[in-house]
This record gives structure tokens, sequence and C-alpha cells, in this order.
């Protein structure tokens, strides 16, 4: 029975989303332009988070630790 | 704000009013339902004007078009791309009586509401959440409707002419005494329309170099009737005291705008119960008011009449005050007494200069005589005079409901606006997606509701409006509330952050303080 009610809360959760944003009001083919639109945007954030977050979390940790103190390589520029 | 007020033994009972704020995600997310609205609705609009999509609603002709443009503003806007796709809450057609119960068409619509077609089936008895029926004499049989029958076949129907002409009959004599003595003012005129009682009549009391102060919510047939007199209008914020003594002490003070002469006469507009908030006048206040600066009060009692006070006399008696103090009481019969029409009550010579100079009883038919019979026998049936006690059962019947549907309301966590002891009972719902989702959730579970939204109300404050009956039964009400507390998990519409404390069993004194806990 937890699949089940998890299920429904995921459904309720998704009725409260379409009544924010008013899709609950859209025709079928609004509504689809709506989720691509929203969709795509939401992909397009997530890939450019892990193409990039990796990096910035890398320099930024050396920063830190070059910040507290100078026990790393010279070679590495320091990031102001 | 939470506030009880016992400034200086004006108030004789304690006055709960509460508007709780707008919380601060439900603002924001409203505006973000808004925002997407507007987008698809420029989209849909261009697609309209290069044909991509087929035209539904009303444009200009081809030779038209080169003129100023009719409907391009917000309103327009609105109309095509907001309210269409919720329009099937509205004008619902019903096929009965509209009582504590009633019956409605079904009716589907296959093109998003652009046109409905009706199904055939009729949805019997839906609980009626909506009608402005407070003591319940929306009947179809008993004993108004019996004599309103009798004086039908008597009388006809028609009165064909107007008062000044040959419309006037020994009944509208009859009723205005009664009206008269109902009231407790020296005289009484009534009319066949309450929203032309207001909108002719004021243009007759007031003209050029007199001055309004007029609520900020008054109804539209007040602000017509101001608008159409000519006098210089000035708005207070909305049931606030020290923002209208402001005013009177500006207008005193500097006179008339350019000329400085005193104003001719003051006028202030005010309504017993406002249908939107839910709101009570500070009578006691404005009279006071009143009183000290010299000006004249008009009230307009629409909703407030046969629904507050202990014997169902309106807001003045609910304060305890006496009809003396107010100049010109103004009221409908459209509400509490299941009729038509409308009534202003005052001293003799104020009647008599309305029955000559009044643009309604020069030009407007006057009332027909069956419902003149209705409002004789529901207003003898409330004060008593029928010789049975079933009008008071009444007006007690409806407090009671009110301060049970209000409480639930409120223990259950929704945000309601108003006055603890007014009939009219606002319901917030800010999201304009719930709006539509309500009304239709309320009428699945067979309990029609008014919803409001846009030009009525501030664009983010809609609200969803209950109007209390007396022949609500208990019961229905716990039906009702039921759906509702349903509707109102599904929906997420429970805002409210303050915890209201269950009512203690005490009397109350000047020593009650607020039960509510933040």
């Amino acid at each position: 029975m937890d699949i089940k009610s998890m299920k429904n809360y995921v459904y309720w959760l998704y009725c409260q989303f379409e009544l924010i944003t008013c899709s609950y009001l859209m025709e079928p083919w609004e509504k689809l332009l709506f989720y691509t639109f929203n969709i795509t945007m939401l992909v397009m954030v997530l890939y450019t988070a892990y193409i990039f977050v990796s990096v910035h979390i890398s320099t930024a940790f050396q920063f830190f630790l070059h910040l507290f103190g100078n026990q790393h390589e010279n070679t590495v520029s320091v990031v102001k | 704000i939470n506030h009880i007020v016992h400034n200086g033994g004006l108030y004789k009972r304690p006055f709960n009013e509460d508007f709780e704020e707008t919380p601060m995600l439900v603002a924001v997310l409203t505006y973000v339902g808004y925002g997407v609205l507007t987008l698809f609705g420029y989209l849909r609009d261009f697609m309209r004007q290069w044909k991509i999509e087929k035209c539904q609603n009303a444009t200009e002709r081809e030779e038209q078009k080169d003129f100023v443009p009719l409907y391009q503003d917000f309103e327009n806007f609105y109309n095509r791309n907001l309210y269409m796709r919720i329009r099937d809450s509205w004008n619902r057609p019903i096929c009965s009586v509209p009582g504590a119960k009633v019956d409605m068409m079904e009716r589907v619509s296959h093109d998003y509401n652009w046109t409905f077609t009706y199904t055939g089936r009729v949805i019997k008895d839906i609980i009626n959440m909506g009608s402005y029926n407070y003591l319940g004499f929306a009947q179809k049989a008993g004993t108004c409707q019996e004599a309103a029958a009798k004086v039908l076949s008597q009388y006809g129907a028609g009165a064909c002419s107007t008062r000044q002409e040959m419309g006037n009959l020994d009944k509208h004599e009859e009723l205005e005494k009664l009206v008269a003595r109902f009231l407790g003012v020296e005289s009484a005129m009534a009319y066949g329309m309450g929203f032309a009682t207001n909108s002719m009549n004021i243009p007759a009391l007031v003209g050029k170099g007199c001055l309004i102060l007029s609520d900020e919510l008054n109804h539209a047939s007040l602000v017509l009737g101001a608008r159409l007199s000519g006098a210089t209008i000035r708005i207070f914020k909305h049931n606030n005291m020290q923002s209208l003594e402001k005013l009177l002490k500006d207008a005193i003070v500097h006179g008339q705008p350019r000329t400085r002469r005193p104003w001719k006469k003051i006028l202030i507009l005010v309504e017993g119960i406002y249908s939107m908030e839910g709101s009570i006048v500070r009578l006691p206040e404005v009279i006071a008011l009143k009183k000290k600066y010299k000006s004249y009060l008009y009230l307009d009692e629409a909703h407030s009449i046969g629904a507050l006070g202990p014997t169902g006399r309106g807001v003045v008696e609910y304060f305890g005050l006496s009809p003396e103090d107010v100049d010109v009481m103004m009221g409908t019969f459209t509400k509490s007494f299941g009729a038509a029409g409308g009534y202003i009550g005052g001293k003799k010579e104020l009647i008599d200069y309305l029955r000559t100079y009044s643009h309604s009883a020069v030009y407007a038919t006057s009332m027909s005589p069956p419902v003149v019979e209705q409002i004789i026998t529901s207003m003898k049936c409330i004060m008593g005079e029928d010789g049975t006690t079933v009008g008071k059962a009444r007006v007690q019947q409806l407090a009671e409901n009110t301060r049970y549907f209000r409480r639930r309301l409120k223990e259950m966590g929704f945000i309601i606006y108003g006055n603890e002891d007014s009939p009219v009972v606002p319901l917030m719902l800010y999201m304009p997606a719930k709006i539509g989702a309500f009304g239709r959730e309320m009428l699945k579970r067979n309990i029609g509701v008014v919803v409001v939204g846009f030009p009525a109300t501030p664009i983010i404050e809609s609200r969803a409006r209950f109007c209390l009956s007396a022949a609500h039964t208990k019961e229905m009400l716990d039906t009702a509330l039921k759906e509702i507390n349903e509707v109102g998990d599904l929906l997420q519409l429970k805002y409210s952050r303050h915890r209201l404390v269950p009512l203690l069993d005490r009397p109350f004194d000047e020593t009650t303080y607020e039960e509510t806990e933040d």
C-alpha cells in the first residue's frame, strides 16, 4: 500500500503544480507547449550544472586551501 | 489586523473584524500564475490576429480597423484570455426556486467555454450557498406565496404606470406605512428596483456645490448616483474613521476648491454590510463624526436589513442606536424579503420632497402588486404581527448559522474576511486556477457557490463568497463544511497562519481579549 499512497501523493503534488502555474486552465496543446518549454529549460540547467559545477567546486576548494595554508603546488594560480 | 474596539463606550458590544494579510508566498505564486496566463494570452491574441486560430470573440469589422481600437484595453484582454477559461462557474441556469436547495441544468462545453450545450439532465438538490436568501423567504409555498397569489388574482401582475400618474395603488401606501413602522422612521417610500433607488435618488438629494464622502468599496449603484449628481466626490479608506475625520476636517476648514466657500451639504455614503468583504460599518463612530461636523448620513442597508439585529431591523438596531440619527436610511427588498425593489426612509419632509423630485418616482413604473404583497407578508412575519414566532425564529437561526459557520471555517484554517456577525462569508482563494477549480469541485459535490474574481475584487484577492440563510439547517451546513474541508485539502486553500482557540463558554464582557494565538 506504500506504493499506492506514494503514487497518490505524487499525483497530488502534480495537481498543485498545475493549479499554481495555471496549466489546469490551459488547452492540451498549450499544456504541451508549456511543459516542453519548462522541461527544456530544466534539462539545460541540469546539464550546465553537470558540466561546470565540478570544475567550479575544485577551483573553489583549492582557493580555500590556499587561504588557510600554503601546502600545495605553486603552479596552480590563485583564483581571486 | 485583529482588533476588538471598546473606545469610550460608543460600542455596546465587541466589534470583531478581521482581514488577515495575504501570505507572501501565496502572493508571489498568484503573480506567477497571472504571468503565465498573460503570456499565453499574448500568444493566443497573436494567433488570432494572424488567422492561425479561429477568432470567436467580438472584434471590429474590417472597415472599422482604422478607427480607435475597441477591444485592446486590459479589461477586454482579461475577458478573452482569462475569464473565458473559467466562465462555466458563472451564469449557471437554475430551474427551481433558489431556496436552501436548488436545481440546476447541467451544461457542457466542447470548445473550452466559448459555447455551451445542455445535456438535458437536471442536477437536483444542490445546497445553495450563493443566493442572498438571508431569512429564507425565497419559497414557493407558505403564507407569503398564498397572499401574493391572492393579490395577483385581484390586482393583476402589472401596475402599468408611474407612481405620479396612475400607478399609485393602495398596496403601495400600505407598504410604505409598514416600512416606516418597521424601521422606526417617520415616513418611507418604495421603488421598483434597488439599483435605481440609489442611482436615481442621490442626484435628487445633492447637486453641484455639495460634497460626497464615499467609502472606498461602495457598490456601483452608489458610485453611479454620486457621479450623476454632479457633486464633488472624495473617497475615504474602507471603514477607516481616521481617514473620514481627516476628510471632514479638510472640507470644513478649506471649503470648496477654488472659491473657498463653505460646502452646501456634506453627505457621507456608507453601506451596512459590504458584500465583498463581509465587513460591517462602524456606525457609532460615523454617527459621532456626523454630529460633530454637522453633515448628513446616507446608509445603504441592502445586505444588513433583516440580517442583523436581534429583531432583524438592520445595522442601526445591531449597534443599539436610534434610527433618528441616520438621515437617509436606504435598503432593498431583494435580499432578506425575497422580493424585488428598494426603499428610502427618513423624516417626513425628506420623503415628501423625494416623492416630487426623484427621477424614479416620476419616470419609473411602480412596483408590481404581488411583489408588494410578498414584502408586506414577509415584513409582518419578521415583526411578529402575523401571530406566529416564525420571524423571530428565522432571525435567530440566521445569527446561529452565521456564528457556527464562520467559527468552523476559521478552525479549519481558511482565511475568512469580515466581521464575526455578518452572514456574508468571503473565503480567500487568491490564485486564478483555484477560482475555476473551486467552483467546479464544489459543483461535483453538489454544492453551489459563487466565486468572485478580478473586476469585482483586487486582482490577487479573488474569493469564494458564501451567503448563509435561515433556511439552511445544521445538517446542510455540516455537509457543506465537510465538502469545503475536502476541497480545501485537495486544492491547498488553508492559508491561515492563526490558530483559533475553540470557543470558551463565557459571556462577552469588557475584559474579553482576542481568542487567537499566532
